[in-house]
């Protein structure tokens, strides 16, 4: 066992971990966020991603130990006063989502994207999107969902 | 999927790095994970201790070298792909570099865990056999370099000895006339190459002076194709030497790999095809 302490959606956590607990375990089963999904388990699918330390990365690929001292923000964290992130208004508004499982991730790693290109093109979103596995949106809506966040936010800062 | 019970250690420094594994023969260095946590959770590896290196400052720095650019093991790869002295002077890096897993991945993986790892078919590998990149090492005996070409020795197998963990990558200074590139075709779903080939040139007034082209995915170890180098040297830059020399590829005594994805003739076929595409590209036309 080690003591890790993270900082989870602006709040600061000390807790033991073992070596071998993943992040999104972690997340879900010691701090209760259950928003982050546990998907493909193999790297592949996304539902995982949230960020550490601004970048978006998959926390089923991580160990809870390897984020000691750093600052995470899950989807909870997206929408701290209950008021919704551009992104999730943009996602309801254009159906960006159906079953939803997949969503935490998409939005998670698009917000990493528009944070660092606040403007991208169709293409650019598409790329930005390879790590993110979706079965049943076909993908369109979702890339219009993350255009209309851009058009929405465009030079106001995250 | 839950990896064995593991101890964790993050080492402070490369030379508490470097004690911790001569003092535990089974733990496994740990930088990004992207390779060995994935591999812990299929119970593939089970090592008694992690010995995490991914915060050692040390590691993680690129800087320019001698006209060259030398690259800390722990850099990730979006450090990598987002540096704009590699980008300008070695494109072949950059075209691998966006080429690797996807936005996640790249966040977090890094080029020192992808080269130890030595995967068949990951893409550094052949960029780095292209570049004439060396390898820098340190271990129990002290730190000493080894040249790419002599790196990647097998199967998930580098000339890394006991105890020895991988320091920086160096990047020699690049000839005014040098050109290079990195295609590749992907396994869909994984993302890493089926076949992947990465050249470098140096042509002088039209003429090929210099040329090395390199394959991953296509053998057990990425490998320098000799004969297509010895295609393209002293001939002029055009079509028909490209033709001629990626036509080379993949010949002679090389071991190729078959799987569900591709067979024998369907990789060799698809290691000309890059090799074509990748040497296109660098010579301009």
């Amino acid at each position: 066992m080690s003591t890790i302490t993270v900082t989870v959606n602006g709040k600061s956590y000390t807790k033991e971990v073992e070596g071998r607990t993943l992040l999104v375990h972690f997340l879900r089963d010691t701090l209760g966020l259950t928003g982050t999904h546990v998907g493909c388990d193999t790297s592949s699918c996304g539902a995982c991603t949230i960020h550490l330390d601004g970048r978006a990365v998959k926390s089923c690929s991580m160990l809870a130990a390897q984020a000691d001292g750093s600052i995470l923000t899950t989807i909870e964290g997206l929408a701290p006063g209950g008021e919704l992130h551009p992104l999730q208004v943009a996602f309801n508004d254009e159906h960006g989502l159906q079953c939803g499982f997949c969503t935490p991730g998409m939005i998670m790693t698009a917000a990493d994207l528009l944070s660092q290109n606040p403007n991208p093109t169709e293409r650019e979103i598409r790329e930005g999107l390879e790590g993110n596995i979706c079965r049943c949106t076909g993908y369109h809506n979702i890339v219009r969902a993350i255009q209309l966040a851009a058009e929405r936010t465009a030079g106001v800062p995250a | 999927m839950i990896p064995q019970k593991v101890d964790y250690k993050r080492a402070g420094s490369v030379a508490e790095a470097l004690s911790l594994l001569s003092a535990n023969p089974d733990a496994k260095i740990l930088a990004g994970g992207h390779s060995l946590i994935p591999a812990m959770k299929l119970r593939l590896n089970s090592p008694s201790l992690l010995i995490d290196i991914a915060r050692i400052s040390e590691l993680r720095f690129i800087h320019e070298q001698d006209g060259g650019v030398k690259i800390g093991a722990a850099s990730t790869h979006h450090d990598i792909v987002s540096n704009a002295t590699i980008r300008e002077l070695y494109p072949a890096m950059a075209e691998a570099g966006e080429l690797i897993g996807d936005t996640q991945v790249r966040n977090v993986g890094t080029i020192g865990g992808s080269i130890a790892h030595a995967d068949p078919s990951a893409d550094w590998p052949a960029v780095l056999l292209a570049l004439g990149a060396t390898i820098n090492v340190e271990g129990p005996a002290g730190a000493h370099d080894i040249p790419a070409s002599e790196f990647f020795t097998g199967f998930f197998s580098t000339a890394l000895e006991e105890g020895e963990i991988v320091t920086a990558i160096t990047l020699p200074a690049p000839s005014a006339a040098h050109q290079s590139a990195y295609k590749k075709f992907m396994q869909p779903a994984s993302r890493f190459a089926i076949v992947g080939c990465a050249v470098a040139i140096v042509a002088d007034g039209g003429t090929i002076t210099d040329a090395k082209v390199a394959f991953t995915g296509v053998s057990d170890a990425a490998f320098l194709d000799e004969a297509v180098a010895a295609a393209l040297i002293g001939q002029p830059a055009i079509p028909e030497t490209i033709e001629a020399a990626a036509n080379a590829a993949a010949e002679g005594d090389i071991h190729i790999n078959e799987d569900h994805f591709a067979s024998q003739a369907y990789r060799k076929h698809l290691a000309k095809v890059y090799a074509k595409r990748a040497l296109v590209e660098a010579c301009g036309l």
